[in-house]
């Protein structure tokens, strides 16, 4: 019996007229309606004009989830012109079920959908084209504002949040430089295995040189730095800034007066392109002495040998070269972070999404812009 | 007849702050019953602990006849599956809109096809008053009032015979708090609810409040009717009831 309490039952009977009894029993509490619910659809579907009886008196209890399945399938057969007479319905049910009704009636919804299916993939790439646009010019006033506020602040230069600036430094700069260590030594470490089996077929060993010291101060630190910067530091900078925007703490910011571009963004753009060259600069140490020992204990080169070479054939330009678009990436970098942190609305969700994007957009950007100054160093012939 | 909640002996400790110092009080089936007291008091910690949020160092609680000191897990969810809570704050999921909110619940307990689910969390929105366009949107975009209803649908989707409610009405104006006061009282007629609810707003302890236990010194100072309880000579009833606001409120009567 305990059992038969804890789910709701129906059962559908002829009675002795030939007309329809549904029985139903148990409890039709919201838990226990699982069962119940698959049965009604299946057999209420096929009923068609037929008088029908529906006995409610050995439900032991019911609760408006109950009421309303109830109803929902009582209004389906009325629909398909059954004529339903309840049986053994409690005061207490009936006045559950007049107080569902009463808000139940009159549902409007089901909004149609009209697009079609085939019209569909078009309007979402409209759509997410225009979305697009939208965050380009976002992005563009985003800058502009950072701009006139950065040409205020170089009218009163003591109003800079130098202390903050330092702070970032730190923060961007310092506490990378273990991950940054790692990454370009392993770079040089790659470059010089990869050379050596090439340059060995030919017994150019020594050519190892110029291939790591060029190719690692000019293009791979720079663009590895920055992209370890990028997952590291624009990241933090966007969760940072979203968390301050969902409590409020921007706005408060900004009616004290305090201008968010000059509190938050200055600060984190400057130390950034403070911080990335100097950590290109680091990278390309690092980095060419992981090819120097890979050199050392694959090809025979020692270490003497090894920098002799390099003091020939590596120019300084392309050292310059490397750390001149340090600031760049930086800024592209700090940017986005910022921006897409400004624009986490006010909902938890939205932080771990634009964090998502603004690491995707920063690394994009940094590759775009390296692809842009291989392009123009070129044609320049540098 | 059993008491629906029971609380005996309770003591809270938060390292060297003592809470509750032998809590007792009992919440009868269908009253509305109001937890009062000044803030730090504790009311809304001994709410935390009728929910099973928070386990305190000592004493008994049941509720609906189980002891939450020695229970299973199956125990405890069947029994966190008959109360519907409502947060000071709403505690809306903000990732998901008004209807979803509500019907969360419904769709992981109870496995119905999905025109039902619609249908009765459309009904729970109508009930709290909510207009139906509400259910599509976020809690970002409601107000703070919205925020309590919508919060309140979701507390009632499973049709629970109890209620618990954490400030229901603090951060709504008058009006809206009036208009959620009488909310209760009909939902508790309709739904045959017990309701309780930690509360400092004199007119909901006036308008709807059946019983009350006022908590002070880490003690229940008073329980019973408001006129029982305003009768006590305790120096903290006396500033509650009889303070400034409490003497305007008490010479409108209820």
């Amino acid at each position: 019996m305990k059992t038969l309490d804890h789910q709701a039952e129906v059962r559908f009977l002829q009675d002795r007229e030939g007309g329809l009894l549904v029985v139903s029993s148990g409890s039709w509490r919201v838990a226990a309606l699982n069962q119940v619910a698959p049965i009604l659809e299946r057999r209420c579907r096929g009923l068609r004009n037929r008088p029908l009886r529906w006995d409610l008196s050995r439900v032991s209890s019911i609760d408006s989830a109950g009421i309303i399945l109830l109803k929902h399938y009582l209004d389906q057969l009325q629909a398909q012109g059954c004529k339903v007479e309840i049986v053994g319905a409690s005061p207490a049910q009936q006045r559950l079920y007049q107080m569902v009704a009463s808000y139940a009636m009159a549902s409007p919804e089901t909004r149609e959908e009209h697009r079609s299916r085939f019209l569909r993939p078009f309007t979402r790439l409209g759509e997410s084209a225009v979305a697009f646009l939208r965050d380009i010019n976002a992005f563009l006033s985003f800058v502009g504002e950072n701009f006139v506020v950065l040409m205020l602040l170089l009218l009163q230069p003591w109003k800079f949040r130098y202390r903050a600036t330092i702070r970032n430094i730190q923060d961007a700069g310092v506490g990378a430089l273990p991950i940054v260590t790692l990454t370009s030594f392993l770079i040089g470490v790659v470059i010089a295995y990869q050379g050596a089996v090439q340059l060995q077929k030919f017994g150019a060993n020594i050519f190892v040189v110029d291939m790591i010291a060029i190719s690692v101060t000019r293009e791979l630190a720079p663009l590895i730095t920055a992209i370890v910067v990028a997952g590291r530091t624009g990241s933090s900078y966007t969760a940072q800034i979203g968390v301050m925007k969902i409590t409020q703490e921007i706005d408060a910011m900004r009616i004290m007066g305090f201008e968010p571009h000059r509190f938050l963004v200055l600060p984190r753009v400057v130390a950034v392109m403070i911080a990335l060259p100097l950590m290109i600069f680091f990278a390309d140490i690092i980095g060419i002495l992981g090819g120097m020992l890979v050199a050392n204990v694959h090809l025979n080169i020692s270490f003497t040998e090894f920098i002799h070479r390099l003091q020939n054939v590596l120019e300084v330009k392309h050292v310059w070269i490397g750390i001149a678009k340090g600031p760049f990436f930086a800024w592209l970098i700090a940017m986005t972070g910022c921006f897409r942190g400004f624009q986490v609305s006010r909902n938890t969700e939205s932080i771990g999404r634009y964090t998502t994007i603004s690491v995707v957009n920063a690394i994009f950007l940094v590759i775009a812009c390296d692809a842009l100054f291989s392009v123009l160093l070129t044609e320049l012939g540098i | 007849m059993n008491p629906v909640i029971r609380i005996s002996n309770v003591v809270t400790r938060f390292g060297s702050n003592l809470v509750h110092d032998g809590i007792t009080l009992s919440v009868k089936k269908g009253e509305i019953y109001g937890l009062l007291g000044g803030s730090g008091s504790g009311k809304s910690t001994l709410l935390r602990e009728m929910i099973m949020l928070q386990r305190p160092q000592a004493g008994e609680i049941s509720v609906l006849g189980h002891d939450l000191m020695s229970l299973g897990r199956k125990e405890a969810a069947w029994l966190q599956r008959q109360w519907g809570v409502l947060f000071q704050a709403g505690a809306l999921y903000s990732s998901l809109t008004v209807a979803e909110n509500i019907g969360i619940k419904l769709k992981e307990y109870a496995h119905l096809p999905k025109n039902i689910l619609g249908e009765i969390v459309r009904m729970k929105i109508r009930m709290v008053g909510l207009p139906d366009h509400a259910a599509e949107l976020y809690p970002a975009e409601l107000s703070g009032g919205m925020i309590k209803r919508a919060s309140l649908a979701r507390a009632l989707a499973m049709d629970p015979g109890l209620l618990f409610l954490d400030e229901p009405t603090s951060g709504l104006d008058p009006i809206g708090a009036e208009a959620f006061d009488k909310l209760i009282l009909e939902l508790r007629e309709m739904l045959d609810l017990t309701v309780v609810m930690v509360t400092h707003d004199l007119d909901s302890i006036w308008t709807i409040v059946d019983r009350l236990a006022v908590l002070g010194d880490g003690k229940v100072i008073a329980e019973g009717s408001l006129e029982e309880v305003m009768r006590q000579p305790h120096p903290i009833i006396k500033q509650f009831f009889h303070g400034e606001r409490g003497r305007i409120r008490s010479q409108h009567g209820k």
